[in-house]
């Protein structure tokens, strides 16, 4: 995928946005030197991307991320080195928003200084297997009210339709055209379709992008 | 079938009991049951139901006794320093006998404690959960498909016998992501409530919804009339998972999370030719007593794996009249036990029954 300096990835509540912030941070490692991932979640204590901290120090990968994301201190708070990612021009940084709007309105600080260097993409991660988006209009509203909290506007959408455990490529198919109808109702490009690491050689030949995921690590 | 859609454990909980009939929903935030009341608040004001964010668990409470003296089905949700607080109004629902369901998704304590799973509140819930001679029917759930087929059952079993259910989760069971369908779950219709407080239209006398008996003798026979409810319930209403259990010689006794890690180990077991079973009570109260009187009669050694110091295990050994030891298998505070934890305790008591 081509990246531009600040891929910042938004989406309903339980998406999938951390996993594919985790999988594309690996991913730009290998196309840029000075990459970072910003975990802003101020919504949810768990599933974090602080929870793949060791792979991204192995790779070089610098986490901007709250001190007590994963911890027992359950406060909604910003990383102290929050403004890195808008005032360091070097780094390319993959931001991990919290879902929905009220997940956004912690992007709404950066908006100025993103919107004034316009060197980003900001990408709606949709799934239409969870239960508040079966469809494209109820996925429209969602973005919409993400929009409306962090002040700008979404660049292109990314199909993470799945089942957890139980998705098979028949599942990640009929979820194409739903994508479609996202795409046609918000007048925006469908930039990727990811599948869990298994189903990928079974669809790299049917869906193009095509964008692989590792799963991050969960508890038993 | 109809599809399946992926949901948390919580938004499980709160999409059942839309589907159960429950347009009324109080609450209060607390991690790890947020998305309950995040997943109401969303959806509520466009079905022309209520959602109410009260001021605190002890208001919210309080609501529910208001909407079920009404006569319609009403839920409230914590995790277990809001549950606490809820204990007062828990006990006035149990002395008015009004059904409603309370969901309690547990994390680490006592006190404050953490934000990580524990299932520290059993003796809490299966006890009754405030003051005075009372219980609620309590409901384990393990898997987040059971967290929606439970809330059902929580809300026909309140109605039915006119007390609280508790739903009995653990953090793990609220926030993990699973494969559900909720359009095909089964909910029969509501029963009759003559005793709701719905206005007398001049056709009848007054109902009264009250906790307070200024006879003595009258305050008593309430009690009795309820504990001989409770034997019916008893009865009639346990609920629980057998696995290979047969000719187990070592039974695992362990519910919700704590079931899931159990499984997997007794598969190990089993491998290693140790013959374990497990029995997962799905209703804490009444508790299975059955299974475990009838596993007694072929096992050698009982195991109770749990989130907490030991508290189950009280019930296992009253459940089979202490005929042979039972050992604990637990991680508090938050933590889980992992298989490898529970398969060592196992071979533990493998060696010492040999």
């Amino acid at each position: 995928m081509q990246y531009k300096r600040l891929t910042i990835l938004c989406g309903h509540y339980g998406s999938g946005k951390t996993n594919i912030a985790v999988n594309m941070a690996l991913d730009l490692k290998t196309q840029r030197e000075n990459v970072a991932i910003a975990d802003l979640d101020i919504v949810n204590p768990y599933f974090r991307s602080k929870d793949s901290e060791d792979e991204f120090k192995e790779h070089g990968i610098r986490l901007i991320c709250s001190e007590f994301a994963s911890s027992n201190v359950d406060l909604p708070s910003m990383p102290a080195d929050l403004y890195s990612i808008t005032d360091d021009k070097s780094l390319s940084v993959i931001m991990d928003i919290g879902g929905d709007d009220r997940g956004a309105y912690a992007l709404g600080r950066l908006r100025d200084a993103i919107m004034n260097e316009n060197d980003y993409e900001m990408l709606m991660v949709v799934n239409k297997f969870r239960p508040l988006t079966p469809d494209a209009p109820s996925t429209i509203e969602v973005m919409r009210e993400i929009e409306a909290a962090c002040g700008i506007p979404f660049t292109g959408i990314i199909n993470n339709s799945n089942l957890a455990g139980e998705t098979d490529a028949s599942a990640v198919l009929s979820s194409a055209e739903y994508a479609r109808e996202v795409c046609a109702l918000s007048g925006l490009p469908l930039v990727l379709t990811t599948v869990e690491d298994r189903l990928y050689d079974e669809l790299k030949d049917q869906i193009s992008p095509l964008f692989r995921l590792k799963l991050q690590a969960k508890p038993v | 079938m109809a599809d399946k859609i992926l949901m948390k454990g919580n938004e499980a909980i709160a999409a059942a009991a839309i589907k159960a009939g429950c347009m009324h929903y109080f609450g209060y935030p607390i991690t790890p049951q947020t998305e309950i009341a995040a997943y109401m608040a969303k959806v509520m004001p466009k079905i022309g139901g209520t959602f109410l964010q009260a001021e605190s668990e002890i208001a919210a409470i309080n609501m529910v006794y208001g909407v079920s003296s009404a006569g319609k089905r009403v839920m409230t949700s914590s995790s277990s320093p809001g549950v606490s607080l809820k204990g007062e109004g828990l006990s006035y629902l149990a002395g008015s006998d009004l059904p409603a369901l309370i969901v309690n998704v547990q994390r680490g304590g006592p006190g404050l404690g953490g934000i990580q799973p524990s299932q520290s509140d059993y003796f809490q819930s299966t006890r009754g959960g405030g003051h005075g001679d009372y219980h609620m029917i309590v409901l384990a759930p393990a898997s987040v498909q059971e967290m929606a087929e439970l809330t059902v059952k929580g809300f026909e079993l309140a109605d039915t016998y006119r007390m609280t259910a508790m739903i009995l989760a653990d953090g793990t069971m609220g926030q993990m992501m699973e494969p559900v369908s909720i359009d095909d779950l089964e909910v029969k219709p509501a029963p009759e409530k003559p005793w709701a407080t719905t206005g007398t239209k001049m056709e009848r006398e007054h109902n009264i919804v009250n906790s307070l008996s200024l006879v003595p003798e009258e305050l008593e026979m309430f009690n009795f009339q309820r504990y001989d409810r409770y034997k019916v319930i008893e009865e009639n209403e346990t609920m629980y998972e057998e696995y290979k259990v047969d000719d187990a010689d070592i039974v695992i006794a362990a519910f919700g999370i704590a079931a899931r890690v159990s499984k997997n180990a007794v598969d190990e077991a089993r491998k290693l030719g140790i013959k374990v079973g497990l029995i997962r009570p799905i209703t804490l109260w009444p508790f299975p007593k059955a299974p475990f009187k009838k596993a007694a009669e072929h096992a050698k050694a009982f195991l109770s794996v749990e989130l907490n110091m030991g508290q189950m295990i009280e019930d296992v050994q009253l459940a089979i009249e202490s005929k042979c030891p039972v050992s604990l298998c637990n991680r508090a505070g938050g933590m889980i036990p992992d298989p490898a934890q529970v398969l060592n305790a196992i071979k533990e008591i493998n060696g010492g029954i040999a």
